[in-house]
């Protein structure tokens, strides 16, 4: 558990001064903290400075692709006449990622003040969180944190007395990786199967319930009032020139304090492996590590010097994604782990690209082949074409998310999977 | 377009072919213009939602860095594709190789065989081995209706039938149940799928996963012979295609025709079109010989038909026609009535209730279970709602097949009764001649639909007997009696009808082509004769 435990690389300013302080939960506690002031600055803003100060900050979604935030919201439509919509991405469903509960648990307050400054630069009347079912205990606290919101006057009609009125959602929903896709997200939010829609319409045009849209993850929102109160050149004091800021990490696998830590960007990721969480429990040396969530890419143990910025990701082959390393050690058979991650996206695959519906349940197939020792070094050739034939051919990137991890894990820990093969099945070919 | 606006277009590069649209085209379509037909699964034309996702109609499109799906892609200036590039190739070859992980090769006992778009894009993109030898995933199968069956493990999740009963029957009935590769086609949770449009689900499947129960295993795509035709189910006159194997109809399905049908149909006139085959016909002419009916042949019938009508000579009668008959029949029939000078013409049409799908305004099931009702007004036929039982001592003539429920005695007091149809229903035993005629699908011919729209339908079956089309035995009959030529051939038939009747004036037989012409003075002009 991170909490009490506090490292000395950790910047716990602006995402997770709170957590751990039950207290921060009820609005009281939260406006003695100076909580809502930052609404309050953003309602005297105009919608188009707010944009700006977030487009200086440099602020990039953390929802996995990295998008930056201000750009996105600049995206939407001015004065069209039509009612926009925000959605809070709460989904969370990434293998190895649970940063965005931790904030919905200790900190309901700062995520809605970021909904309503979110809301307020892009012209959104109506903000919907949705938050995945499995988020039963956290969607209480985030009820309650809105209901006292809405009593306070700091949601609903006319806020905090200003002419500006905005109203909150909170939609659960019922478990789904896909659901945590953007078109995917609101197609659920819309009552319809979670299965994302092909572009165009992008959201901005034509979202949720068919007006503009946009979809920003948890913590980017809840990143946004602090840029808000200190401004963009404070929120770069922090990170890369193109990674700026701090970022949640859920740090989870073989590691003696695995747990949510925030983290300058640019760190190395051995830091945080070694430093922050402590190395393996066995005191035996890491052999992989995937970095953003499941559906990145594997970096062997030489790999973990990379600054773990955006591109300091992408140099080594793979990618931030949701920050949320899963650590292994030497004694993980990385077939099994990686039959067990192509598994989950089967599980999760909506179904309609037939590459992916098709794709992702072959995989398994033949991962489960080579693991029980029935493989055929053809098997590897096949699932490498696989991979090329599952990238970029697809409505969404699932089909693309299982090919991350495979495709470097072929690449980087073939040995095992030929030693999978028993000698005499090699012959044969 | 239709209302003559003036509309923008755009001219693209298919396959180094200039094509030019109008704007708003998607490319799939632009594509079938110049004869370029992208392989698809999930696109139908009838179908307005495309959601992109079956990722076969992938198209590499020059300084585009992704395939992209043709179906959903707008055609735009300038804009260069390539439908048979090595990377759309490459791509169209993986989908099918990924259709076929799961999907059973049980092509030699699956309905679709011969007919089926994976079968056909599996040859076109050559993919005919697949590297797959893990065992494949069992779904098994399912009663998705009272008479249609889904096998779960041909289905290729293209949500076709999802989509047609969704979008255009406005029916949520159907859905997609699981996810992945466990998805399955099932009618939603304490809902049953029970639409009058249903069985275009059947017709709109890509592979064999949704088959009519009453079809399943009873004949091969190759097997069969493919005819156009009309529905003869009611007024719409949807434009069909009939299968028939070994003179039996087995099945009929939907003919495009924007200004009719679309792609559709409804379940009743399927199944009533089958129904056809049943029943005994009338096979050989038959002429009274005191107070029996002698078995004879054409030339001998038809001289002693001309005879009679000799010596009764141009007496007022009546007439009885049904609404079953072709426009050339009529307009034969017409001919022989005026020389007998008949002008009393009375018709029956059963009705039945009506169903109509919300997105087809046209397309309905209509009242009027008969394919030319207005045919028989334009020739100015009397519509009653029962037939006289009495007939006074006059001549009467009976055509079609409207006496199954006639008096026994119908008929006995005509001085000369004449009677052509298919059957021999108890009371045509009172006819003085019997003229075995043939139907609808046993000779070429035209039906007049509700709106005035001429259109032709084509011999599928070969006629029981020596039983021949109405037009040509009524012609022979005036020809008998020095009043015309014969007529052995349906275009002088047509002929004959565009001469006689003012409002088929203007109209040919190859000008009305498949898709038929509305009579003259268009469709606006009939509109308001007839209900709706």
């Amino acid at each position: 558990m991170s909490f009490p435990y506090v490292h000395e690389l950790e910047t716990r300013t602006l995402l997770s001064e709170y957590q751990g302080k039950k207290d921060a939960r009820t609005l009281k506690s939260w406006r003695d903290e100076g909580g809502y002031q930052r609404v309050r600055k953003a309602i005297d803003m105009s919608p188009e400075t707010i944009t700006d100060v977030v487009k200086e900050s440099g602020l990039r979604g953390r929802g996995g692709a990295g998008f930056p935030t201000g750009l996105k919201w600049s995206f939407m439509p001015k004065e069209d006449g039509k009612p926009h919509y925000l959605c809070c991405n709460a989904d969370e469903s990434e293998p190895g990622a649970f940063k965005d509960r931790e904030i919905i648990r200790w900190t309901p307050h700062l995520l809605i003040e970021g909904c309503l400054i979110g809301a307020r630069a892009i012209g959104a009347e109506h903000v919907y969180i949705y938050v995945r079912g499995e988020f039963f205990e956290d969607t209480q606290h985030l009820n309650k944190a809105v209901v006292e919101a809405y009593e306070a006057g700091f949601v609903g009609s006319n806020i905090m007395g200003s002419t500006w009125s905005c109203d909150i959602t909170i939609h659960t929903g019922a478990g789904a990786y896909i659901a945590g896709e953007e078109t995917g997200l609101m197609n659920s939010l819309m009552g319809n199967r979670a299965e994302p829609w092909a572009k165009p319409p992008f959201p901005a045009q034509a979202g949720a319930f068919g007006m503009p849209t946009t979809v920003n993850n948890v913590e980017t929102l809840s990143t946004v009032p602090g840029i808000i109160e200190h401004g963009s050149e404070w929120y770069r004091q922090w990170g890369s020139e193109k990674s700026p800021g701090t970022k949640l990490w859920s740090c989870s696998g073989h590691l003696v304090r695995p747990g949510n830590y925030e983290i300058a960007l640019g760190v190395p990721l051995r830091d945080i492996i070694f430093d922050v969480c402590g190395g393996t429990p066995s005191g035996k040396p890491v052999k992989a590590v995937i970095p953003g969530g499941s559906s990145t890419a594997f970096l062997s143990a030489a790999e973990l010097d990379c600054a773990t910025t955006y591109e300091g990701m992408q140099e080594v082959g793979s990618s931030l994604g949701t920050a949320s390393p899963i650590v292994m050690d030497e004694d993980t058979d990385i077939v099994r782990a990686m039959r067990r991650i192509a598994q989950f996206y089967a599980h999760e695959s909506c179904g309609q690209c037939v590459q992916c519906r098709e794709g992702t349940s072959w995989i398994v197939r033949i991962l489960q082949k080579i693991e029980s020792g029935d493989g055929r070094l053809r098997d590897i050739d096949t699932l490498y074409d696989l991979c090329e034939q599952m990238t970029g051919r697809t409505i969404c990137v699932l089909a693309d998310s299982v090919v991350f991890p495979l495709k470097s894990s072929l690449d980087k820990f073939r040995a095992e999977y030929e030693a999978k093969m028993t000698s005499d099945k090699v012959a044969v070919g | 377009m239709s209302n003559g606006e003036h509309q923008n277009t755009v001219t693209l590069t298919v396959d180094g072919v200039d094509v030019t649209v109008p704007e708003g085209t998607r490319v799939i379509e632009a594509a079938e213009r110049v004869g370029v037909v992208v392989p698809r699964y999930c696109y139908h034309p009838g179908i307005p939602t495309r959601p992109a996702q079956c990722r076969m109609c992938l198209v590499e499109v020059e300084g585009r860095p992704k395939l992209e799906p043709s179906c959903t892609l707008q055609a735009e200036d300038g804009m260069v594709v390539l439908t048979a590039s090595k990377t759309a190739e490459d791509a169209r070859q993986a989908v099918i190789e990924f259709l076929l992980v799961n999907h059973p090769l049980d092509c030699p006992i699956c309905d679709a065989a011969g007919q089926c778009m994976l079968q056909d894009f599996a040859y076109v993109t050559n993919q005919l081995e697949s590297r797959m030898d893990e065992p494949k995933q069992i779904m098994g199968r399912d009663r998705i209706s009272d008479d249609i069956l889904y096998f779960a493990d041909r289905c290729i999740i293209c949500t076709r039938c999802v989509r047609f009963m969704r979008d255009v029957a406005h029916d949520d009935a159907l859905i997609v149940a699981e996810r992945g590769h466990k998805s399955y086609i099932d009618t939603f949770p304490g809902r049953e799928l029970n639409n009058p449009f249903q069985g275009n689900i059947v017709d709109v499947c890509p592979v064999g996963a949704l088959v009519h129960e009453d079809f399943v295993f009873k004949a091969r795509a190759w097997d069969m012979d493919a005819t156009a035709s009309v529905c003869p189910g009611c007024s719409t006159g949807c434009n069909v295609t009939i299968d028939t194997k070994e003179n039996q109809i087995v099945r009929m399905k939907p003919r495009h025709n924007s200004k009719v049908n679309s792609y559709w149909m409804c379940d009743y006139g399927r199944k009533h079109l089958v129904m056809t085959n049943r029943g005994v016909r009338a096979e050989v002419p038959m002429i009274r010989d005191g107070d029996k009916l002698r078995a004879t042949d054409w030339e001998t019938a038809i001289s002693w038909v001309a005879r009679q009508m000799e010596i009764v000579g141009h007496e007022t009668g009546s007439a009885v026609i049904s609404p079953q008959m072709s426009n050339e029949d009529l307009s034969l029939l017409w001919s022989l009535l005026n020389w007998l000078q008949i002008e009393k013409v009375e018709f029956q049409v059963s009705s039945g209730e009506t169903a109509s799908l919300p997105s087809v305004p046209k397309l309905k099931l209509r009242a009027d279970r008969a394919p030319n009702a207005f045919g028989l007004e334009l020739f100015g036929a009397e519509r009653v709602q029962h037939l006289s039982s009495e007939t006074p001592e006059s001549p009467l003539v009976v055509m079609g097949d409207l006496l199954q429920d006639a008096p026994e005695k119908f008929g006995m007091g005509a001085s000369f009764f004449l009677y052509l149809g298919t059957r021999l229903p108890e009371a045509a035993r009172n006819a003085h001649a019997i003229l075995p005629v043939v139907t609808f699908a046993e000779m070429d011919g035209t039906f007049t639909n509700f709106e005035g729209r001429v259109q032709r339908f084509h011999q599928a079956l070969n006629p029981p007997g020596i039983a021949r089309p109405g037009w040509m035995v009524l012609s022979r009959i005036l020809a008998e009696l020095g009043t015309g030529d014969v007529i052995s051939d349906v275009r002088s038939a047509f002929d004959h009808l565009v001469k006689n009747e003012q409002a088929f004036e203007g109209l040919s037989w190859d000008g009305i082509g498949l898709k038929g012409a509305p009579v003259r003075g268009g469709h606006e002009e009939v509109k308001n004769l007839v209900p709706s």
